[in-house]
């Protein structure tokens, strides 16, 4: 699976979690109208920690926040030790 | 000096302490102190706790006072620098019995030996607390019939709790089987089993810990007893279910206040009636939410180069924990200092791993912050799940969390894992290294 993947089913999960409908996640929706707060955010991100070992807010603490769901799926997939493309077994 | 007026060497019975090498009568233990540490303050850093007890039988009511370090391993420079400047210490002793006898003399009795211990709190800084023979061990009542049980304490006797069963043991004329922190703890319940023990003490977590091993069902307890850390209903019961011919108490105590109040009813929390002014223990009081305390088993004070007060307004010692009214009941809350902070919102971990434990799945947990970019922190847990229950999914973990917490308590992130450390003083150690 992708970096990219894991993100978006991440995402999609914490989100369900949450009983919150999110729409279609396209890569120019904004973060602010996804539908996810900020404790939806800090659950993905601790979740995706521990599955793609990186927080790259950790590695690049003055990166600007994500605005949108494009911003936020690259920041990982250029943290991620796992490039785009490649497959967790 | 003094229980009764008696130093400790004046209680010593017909009973044994045993750790897992040795067995000592106890009154084989009452040495002469001798003028080397007459009138002296000591710091004693004994590995072993038996050489610890036989240090404190014969400096009680000699020494004028006695430092306990709590840990096998001896302080560093610094700290126990630190130690001796706060303490005024002449002497660190570092094995008992001393390498050159002390020249023997009869034991003239000095004032009351202060007795310092180190607070066990599982955050911020140690500090010193001082005792006498008075606080810690006056309200034990001696046996009528001159022969005590024999206790097995999870408890290491170097600290508040351990001491606490240490002189129930030597006052009540008893026998005392002490735990190794590197004994599993399969291997104590076997060891107490054999010297016939009945009255088991430890905190919730060893507890736990105990009724996962597969040694739990060898030991016959009369007398089970929680404390040092909060007690929910999920441990009473499934310790009611594995003992049920015990009392099962569970009791709140500080280093520094104290025994406050024993609950023997079966249920978590305290009846709310138990706080009160008339309380059989203490005074106790509830003010902006946290327990206050005020007994004569209350420490002296702190110890810092000079003796500080540790009471409040009106003699109470604020115990900084957190009481909950529920019903006709208060129920422990947690700490301030143990707060994790998710954007703001305040949540204490003991109340997440309230209802992990809860989880017939969930054997014991961990719940800790973890630090986020996002919220400043979010809460996670780590939980051992119970032998022979189905491997619980973390997804399901989440699932019954949701339905028992408000958003923001439900642990982002849940492991499962094999095991889980506790502290030196048998608290879990929530704090990461």
């Amino acid at each position: 699976m992708s970096v990219r993947d894991t993100v978006q089913r991440t995402i999609a999960a914490v989100a369900s979690e949450q009983g919150k409908t999110v729409p279609n996640l396209n890569d120019d929706l904004s973060l602010l109208d996804s539908g996810l707060d900020s404790l939806a955010l800090a659950v993905i991100v601790a979740r995706l920690e521990d599955e793609l070992g990186v927080d790259p807010f950790q590695i690049e603490s003055d990166a600007a926040f994500p605005l949108t769901i494009g911003e936020f799926v690259s920041l990982y997939e250029h943290a991620s030790p796992m490039r785009n493309g490649a497959s967790i077994s | 000096m003094t229980a009764h007026g008696r130093a400790l060497r004046d209680w010593l019975g017909k009973g044994f302490v045993t750790d897992t090498q040795r067995a000592v009568e106890l009154a084989t233990l009452s040495g002469p102190c001798g003028n080397t540490f007459r009138n002296k303050n000591l710091l004693l850093t004994l590995p072993r706790q038996l050489d610890m007890i036989a240090a404190l039988i014969a400096l009680d009511g000699c020494a004028r006072r006695v430092v306990i370090w709590p840990e096998n391993i001896p302080p560093d420079p610094a700290t126990e620098a630190a130690i001796r400047r706060a303490a005024e210490i002449d002497l660190t002793v570092t094995a008992w019995p001393p390498a050159r006898q002390p020249a023997k003399g009869a034991p003239e009795p000095v004032d009351a030996t202060e007795w310092i211990l180190f607070t066990s709190g599982t955050t911020g800084r140690p500090k010193l607390v001082v005792h006498t023979l008075t606080t810690l061990a006056g309200h034990i009542a001696p046996p009528a019939d001159g022969a005590g049980p024999v206790w097995a304490s999870f408890y290491d006797v170097r600290r508040y709790g351990g001491m606490q069963v240490l002189l129930r043991a030597l006052v009540g004329s008893g026998s005392l089987v002490l735990s190794d922190p590197d004994e599993r703890p399969a291997d104590f319940l076997r060891r107490a089993g054999r010297h016939e023990a009945s009255h088991f003490l430890g905190t919730p977590s060893h507890w736990r810990r105990a009724l996962m091993s597969e040694a739990a069902d060898t030991i016959r307890p009369a007398y089970v007893r929680l404390s040092g850390e909060i007690v929910d209903q999920a441990i009473l019961d499934r310790l009611r279910a594995a003992y049920p011919g015990a009392r099962i108490v569970h009791a709140f105590a500080s280093t520094e206040a104290g025994l406050a109040c024993e609950v023997e009813d079966g249920l978590a929390g305290l009846p709310a009636n138990l706080v009160t002014h008339d309380g059989p223990f203490a005074d106790l009081e509830l003010r902006e939410g946290r327990l206050f305390v005020s007994s004569t088993r209350q420490a002296l004070g702190y110890l810092d180069g000079r003796l500080l007060p540790l009471r409040g307004e009106g003699g109470f010692v604020d115990t900084g924990d957190r009481l909950v009214r529920a019903g006709s009941r208060y129920r422990f809350a947690g700490r301030d200092d143990g707060v994790i902070n998710v954007g703001g919102q305040k949540i204490h971990p003991e109340e997440v791993e309230l209802v992990l434990n809860a989880h017939p799945a969930v054997a014991m947990c961990a719940v800790r912050a973890r630090r986020n970019p996002v919220t400043g922190a979010v809460v996670s847990a780590e939980i051992v799940p119970r032998d022979g229950a189905e491997m619980p999914d973390p997804s399901s973990l989440h699932a019954f969390c949701r339905a028992h917490l408000p958003a923001h308590k439900v642990p982002a992130t849940i492991r499962i894992v094999p095991a889980l450390d506790l502290a030196a003083s048998g608290k879990l150690v929530r704090a990461r290294a």
